[in-house]
């Protein structure tokens, strides 16, 4: 199974340069993360020692070495949307999705809650993504009705 | 283009309770209400009319009208595609097919006032109306009222802060953002698009260099490099090939300059490539582009496709001899690859980790060879400055700053936004003016911050200030990418400090000494001062801690990440004080330092507070002041934040 995946994947990117982070982010979109069995192929395949991969998945924010929810709740943190007040829309969250302190997933894999940077929607900040749905000028209280109807469209 | 669909999702609830028009307006000249006379306007509905029963597969002509929807990031999130579904669907219904066909409908990038989206533009015969906060219920009546009987919506057309907000900008960068459509090569074509990089490309690589450098053009990333200096080094270089780097990795929070121009136009950010790689003798260029941004991503995928078809990327570019390839990278989520050398790192697969300068990339930069990386906007200045002159750039700006800046106005402000202003206008009138004040009337302004992470506080006490990069180096700022987040007396500077090092201290990649473990230690100062813990000392210890850091660090991160702290001691050291020795938060906004006790000379006694109160500590009847019973409070903050009048210490 996951052979088959790689070796699509490897198609693509085998004659270019420098490729590791395109080849990690194809892994991740095919995946939902990059799993460990994956990087091992491509470091043999490619004969580039697994650690090199390591090093760049752990390096960058967006690789994720364990699987994740099924919808991402991702709260923007950003200048605009902490001066807006994004705290209280995370402890919220965080309270509603009931995710254990030092933990990003619910225990039965609905939600992964995760914060970000910035996405530069600072004139309508704070933000919040859901599965790439972005939702503007958020509030506690909309948090917790946002949260509230994707729980419906997908119960757990 | 599934990213697209995707994101296209409007924003309901947000939408919901900006949708409230109240304000009328007279609008200016060219935007005011049309007003028809009756004959005309009866003659029209008329043919309008017939037409609707006599045909469907031939619908009027709907001569000179266009209708332009934004789709900027904040556009989509408003709800702008639904907008643009219901024009189809309502034109098409009154048997306008032909006019759909003829592309009447629009799509533009982000014009910069988003707080105010969906904004529409309906133009009739060259006549402008700007609606705001168009919702899909509101379409059917702006077709019927306006579109066929020639009355435009009047209760719907943005405000006179549309036009203050406007009038006070000198838009180059941003003028065509919001009037084209991004993703319509033909579009940029009809406005003199690509006549920049033909006119280079007739021109011998020294005088394109010459003519940038003479304009004054200075990297609008961050440090105000002059780039046409930067090209002459790197075309001094002599090892081939070399390349030419567009940085889009705009990893600044509060700044989305960047994305909108590449969203809303771009095809100028590729036009200042060509020029660009063809001045240094470049063939191959990269855009590194954060992957939070997909719709640019997008938009830059399809603008290279048709530059290509067209003949002007590719081989032998305009004709002339000249090849140029352009490749996107998708960035994968690290603050630090902003910086050069760890962006090149990035590019060529590795960690994004900076490395030590000299060598520059200028000799020594992408797989070894001269590289040359640009911030967006100042590619996207370009091909102006080739098609207008370096005279007629250089005469907009200040004395050592040429141009204009755009500013990603956000915070506490009335008019959120993206704005763009000569160099040098000073920051009241861009606050109050273009910004139009403070968001709530009973707040003022404390300090506006600039430069993002790297950058500092202006105190209210300074707002005369031009906008400059000497202006904003001397205060113990900077200009950066072009953020500018404005706080009220709401907003705690040491929380403020403690949240940019928080954020630098997480992006540091971790190589060397200084920064890795120096933000780390300014950050557990800064937390513990926050919770009321602070010692006398601390002050003192960061400020030596963050000059240790600037001046020891490898790269620009860490040789920056202490400039919030430092600025914000320098400038509101009497609320670091308040932290540590009374144990206070004069913004109240540190939680462990809060009382939790009702002001009764401030209560109005609204009730707010008790309404939203979680654990019914909070005592209050009808025309009686509230009480919070301290046994029960949690100190969640909730009555703080309802609380209208600040009346809860």
């Amino acid at each position: 199974m996951i052979e088959n995946k790689c070796e699509a994947i490897l198609e693509k990117h085998y004659e270019k340069k420098g490729s590791i982070i395109s080849i990690l982010q194809d892994v991740q979109e095919t995946f939902g993360y990059i799993p460990e069995d994956a990087v091992f192929w491509f470091a043999e395949r490619l004969n580039i020692p697994a650690s090199n991969f390591f090093g760049v998945v752990t390096f960058y924010a967006q690789f994720y070495l364990k699987p994740r929810g099924k919808n991402i709740i991702t709260a923007c943190c950003g200048t605009a949307c902490h001066v807006k007040g994004a705290e209280p829309i995370i402890n919220r969250m965080r309270a509603d999705l009931a995710i254990a302190e030092g933990e990003d997933t619910t225990s039965d894999g609905q939600f992964t809650m995760e914060k970000l940077a910035c996405i530069g929607a600072c004139s309508i900040a704070p933000v919040v993504i859901v599965n790439k749905k972005v939702y503007g000028s958020m509030t506690p209280e909309k948090v917790s009705r946002m949260i509230k109807e994707y729980e419906k469209s997908s119960p757990r | 283009m599934g990213f697209i669909s995707n994101l296209i999702e409007a924003d309901r609830m947000a939408e919901k309770k900006k949708a409230k028009p109240k304000i009328k307006t007279a609008g200016r000249a060219n935007a005011a209400p049309m007003k028809k006379p009756e004959a005309e306007t009866a003659a029209k509905s008329k043919t309008i009319t017939k037409a609707k029963t006599k045909a469907v597969t031939k619908g009027p002509e709907a001569k000179g009208l266009t209708i332009r929807v934004c789709v900027g990031t904040g556009g989509l999130a408003a709800g702008s595609q639904q907008v643009i579904d219901t024009f189809h669907l309502e034109l098409s219904a009154r048997g306008m097919k032909s006019a759909i066909e003829k592309k009447c409908v629009n799509k533009t990038g982000c014009r910069g006032f988003c707080a105010k989206d969906v904004l529409v533009d309906v133009i009739v015969d060259g006549d402008i109306s700007t609606y705001q906060f168009v919702t899909p219920e509101k379409v059917v009546r702006i077709v019927d009222e306006h579109i066929i009987s020639g009355q435009p919506v009047d209760e719907w057309l943005v405000g006179p802060d549309y036009h203050t907000f406007h009038d006070k900008q000198t838009k180059v960068l941003l003028k065509q953002c919001g009037q084209i459509d991004p993703e319509d090569i033909n579009a940029y074509l009809n406005i003199g698009g690509y006549e920049g990089a033909k006119k280079a490309l007739a021109l011998t690589e020294f005088e394109v260099i010459e003519e940038v450098k003479k304009s004054g053009l200075r990297g609008r990333g961050g440090a105000g490099f002059l780039t046409g200096l930067k090209w002459e080094f790197c075309s001094m270089s002599k090892p081939t090939p070399k390349y030419i780097i567009c940085n889009a990795d705009e990893g600044d929070p509060g700044a989305f300059m960047d994305r909108s121009v590449i969203e809303g136009n771009p095809h100028s950010v590729l036009e200042g490539m060509i020029i660009g790689g063809y001045a240094i003798g470049a063939n191959y260029g990269y855009i590194y582009i954060r992957a939070e941004y997909p719709l640019a991503i997008e938009r830059l995928k399809i603008a290279i496709a048709e530059a290509t078809e067209k003949g002007f990327l590719g081989k032998n570019v305009f004709k002339s001899g000249f090849d140029f390839d352009v490749r996107i990278k998708e960035g994968a989520g690290a603050f630090i690859c902003g910086e050069e050398t760890a962006l090149i790192a990035s590019i060529e697969g590795k960690r994004g980790m900076p490395r030590s300068k000299p060598p520059f990339p200028v000799n020594k930069g992408l797989w070894g060879k001269p590289t040359v990386i640009n911030n967006v906007e100042t590619l996207a200045n370009l091909p102006m400055i080739i098609t207008k002159g370096s005279k007629w750039f250089s005469s907009i700006g200040s004395e050592q700053s040429k141009g204009t800046k755009v500013f990603a106005l956000t915070g506490k402000i009335k008019n959120t936004g993206l704005i763009e202003v000569p160099m040098g206008m000073s920051l009241k009138e861009i606050i109050y003016d273009i910004g139009g004040g403070m968001e709530k009337k009973n707040r003022e302004l404390k300090a506006v911050q600039t430069g993002g992470p790297s950058g500092g506080c202006i105190p209210a006490s300074h707002i005369e200030m031009p906008v400059d990069y000497e202006s904003l180096m001397r205060i113990g700022s900077m200009m950066g990418s072009g953020g500018m987040v404005v706080m009220d007396n709401t907003t705690c500077m040491v929380d403020m400090a403690k949240f940019f090092i928080s954020f630098t201290q997480n992006e540091s990649c971790g190589k060397c000494v200084p920064c890795r473990i120096g933000t780390k230690r300014m950050l557990e100062i800064l937390t513990r001062i926050t919770e009321g813990k602070g010692r006398e000392s601390d002050i003192e210890l960061l400020i030596e801690l963050g000059t240790d850091i600037k001046m020891s660090s490898l790269c620009g991160l860490g040789q920056s990440a202490p400039n919030p702290i430092l600025s914000t001691i320098n400038f509101f050291r009497d609320e670091y004080e308040a932290h540590i020795k009374e144990g206070r938060c004069p913004a109240g906004v540190c939680k462990a330092l809060r009382q939790y006790i009702v002001d009764a000379e401030v209560c109005k006694m609204c009730g707010k507070c008790a309404r939203v109160c979680p654990s019914t500590a909070i005592t209050w009847q009808p025309k009686q002041k509230a009480f919070i019973d301290k046994s029960k409070c949690v100190k969640c903050g909730a009555c703080f934040e309802a609380c209208p009048f600040n009346s809860i210490l």
